[in-house]
């Protein structure tokens, strides 16, 4: 499955993928409008100290704890694509508690988000990855 | 090959998705003493509170059991199990064959004997969506609300009822609410916060006797009531497995297969006990993660795959009233803490590795510190003054950065 690598070696810590991450699922057409003033909450994550940068999102793992430990079955999996019902989340946390790489996150309408690859927004394609500079963050089979 | 799962909840659905992992042909049948389509039992409260609904908290879709090919009897319960002739007795007569067995019973209401507790007309329980809405139809907006226990049962039940009811009022014969999970400081941070709720606290004591609707109380006050709730603790429910000659001892005790000391009879959830590698012992981790973990190890070798259900640690995620709470482990140990007025951070290391943490407030990647406690990762290995500021994988090795991020 097409995976969310990346190569810190190649990270610029320009937090361009939060940007463009906050804006994909923000829901509005112009990037101005969708960010301006705005403090943004985005699933991809910028950690960064000493010069070394990386970007973190969800894994998509083969054998995911968010998943499994789900107390409402809102997280499930989409031909290998862990998503999020938020009709069914109650915003409980275990997700936060059990995922191993802290990629799962309260999203600012009370229950939580994560990264779906954009699948589930209007760009079909992860946005973080379309618009890193340096191509630092990468959407492949490995 | 005939699998027969006896309860319908975590367990039992991570069971038949394990089996099926393996087995996408042998028939496999559920037996539940509840009429229900398989629930989320921690959602009652958010029932009560109106944050779901039976739609929502079903925890999976109506077709899962047509998908799985699972004959699901609902509201028949299963009073034997026959380990030679390998049946299990219902309670119309019929006997249903298996060639495996889950016995995923979960755990009962305890409550302990009290005098007078008899003469209470109106009083419930609340581990089930029955007893839920029980409760629910006894509410009214002048309602005094006793409950018995400061516990996880009992405060979620307070928080499910706080804006229905005129009063709630906790006891508990604890000096702190949530002692399975909180130390003393965060218990205070936390029970300050559910008071400014209007939610009153009577700790440290318990009550001496009942008449229909007041508790005289240990310490000589008292407190008057229209519907009490008895939230005191919970056991497992082993009767069944005990019965039927497995060994027991605090819960259904099962190898690192998760099979009884019957053969071919697997147990899982909160019926189990199970070694917790953070204190070393054998304890009962009734928590929905591990239930269906273990349910799913389960029908993994029901079905002829040999796994090991191993790493079992304590842990919860629980919030009342907007506060969040992450813990995980033990707490014996160094400790390391920060407080502030609306966070707390405790981290408690032994022997070179986190065993355990309690995180209110500001809970934000708190998975991370999670893995750290099941890996045993030693702490000499990673940047550990790092993690102490917050969960980080910038604190990790180069390689295992590598490994994780970009899949070398």
């Amino acid at each position: 499955m097409k995976r969310i690598y990346v190569n810190e070696k190649w990270c610029l810590g320009c937090h361009l993928c939060e940007y463009y991450c906050a804006f994909a699922n923000s829901g509005e057409k112009d990037m101005v409008k969708a960010l301006k003033g705005v403090q943004i909450n985005p699933r991809i994550q910028v950690e960064e100290k000493d010069g070394i940068s990386f970007a973190v999102s969800c894994r998509h793992c083969e054998e995911p704890l968010c998943v499994k430990g789900c107390i409402t079955g809102a997280l499930h999996l989409v031909d290998g694509v862990i998503e999020i019902d938020k009709e069914k989340c109650v915003g409980c946390y275990t997700c936060i508690l059990t995922c191993p790489y802290g990629c799962v996150m309260p999203s600012d309408e009370g229950v939580i988000q994560k990264c779906e690859l954009c699948l589930n927004n209007a760009g079909g394609k992860p946005a973080c990855v379309e618009h890193c500079p340096n191509k630092a963050i990468v959407f492949e089979e490995r | 090959m005939r699998y027969v799962i006896i309860g319908n909840s975590a367990a039992a659905i991570g069971c038949v998705e394990g089996i099926r992992q393996v087995d996408q042909e042998g028939p496999i049948t559920i037996i539940s003493r509840e009429k229900y389509h398989t629930y989320s039992r921690p959602l009652i409260s958010y029932l009560l509170a109106g944050k779901t609904d039976g739609e929502r908290m079903k925890y999976r879709a109506d077709d899962f059991y047509e998908k799985n090919g699972c004959e699901v009897m609902l509201g028949r319960t299963a009073v034997a199990i026959d380990s030679l002739a390998k049946t299990v007795l219902l309670d119309n007569g019929e006997r249903v064959p298996f060639d495996r067995l889950l016995c995923a019973t979960g755990s009962k209401p305890f409550v302990p004997a009290m005098e007078g507790l008899e003469s209470v007309p109106v009083k419930h329980t609340f581990l089930s969506l029955d007893d839920a809405k029980a409760l629910d139809q006894d509410l009214t907006e002048e309602s005094r609300v006793m409950i018995l226990g400061a516990g996880l049962i009992g405060l979620k039940c307070a928080e499910g009822i706080a804006k229905k009811v005129k009063s709630v009022t906790v006891v508990d014969l604890a000096e702190q609410i949530l002692p399975s999970i909180l130390d003393t400081a965060a218990a205070a941070m936390v029970q300050k916060h559910i008071e400014r709720q209007g939610i009153r606290f009577i700790l440290g004591t318990s009550a001496k006797c009942f008449t229909p609707s007041r508790a005289e109380l240990k310490n000589g006050s008292a407190v008057d009531f229209d519907v009490l709730v008895l939230a005191v603790g919970v056991r497992p429910e082993v009767e069944l497995l005990k019965n039927a000659g497995a060994d027991i001892e605090r819960g259904v005790q099962v190898d690192s297969h998760c099979m009884t000391s019957l053969p071919d009879i697997y147990a899982a959830g909160d019926c189990t006990q199970s070694y917790d590698i953070t204190s070393g012992t054998e304890r009962v981790l009734a928590l929905l993660p591990n239930a269906y973990r273990q349910g799913e190890v389960c029908g993994l070798n029901m079905a002829g795959l040999e796994t090991s259900y191993d790493k079992a640690i304590p842990m919860n995620a629980i919030g009342f009233f907007g506060l969040h709470m992450l813990t995980a482990g033990s707490y014996v140990g160094e400790e390391y803490v920060v407080q502030s007025d609306s966070a707390y951070k405790k981290l408690v290391t032994r022997q070179g590795v986190l065993k355990g943490y309690i995180l209110v407030g500001d809970v934000a990647r708190a998975g991370i510190y999670t893995a750290l406690i099941r890996d045993e990762t030693p702490l000499d290995t990673i940047d550990y003054e790092l993690i102490k500021e917050k969960p980080q994988l910038i604190a990790f090795s180069k390689g295992k950065r590598d490994r994780v991020l970009g899949g070398a």
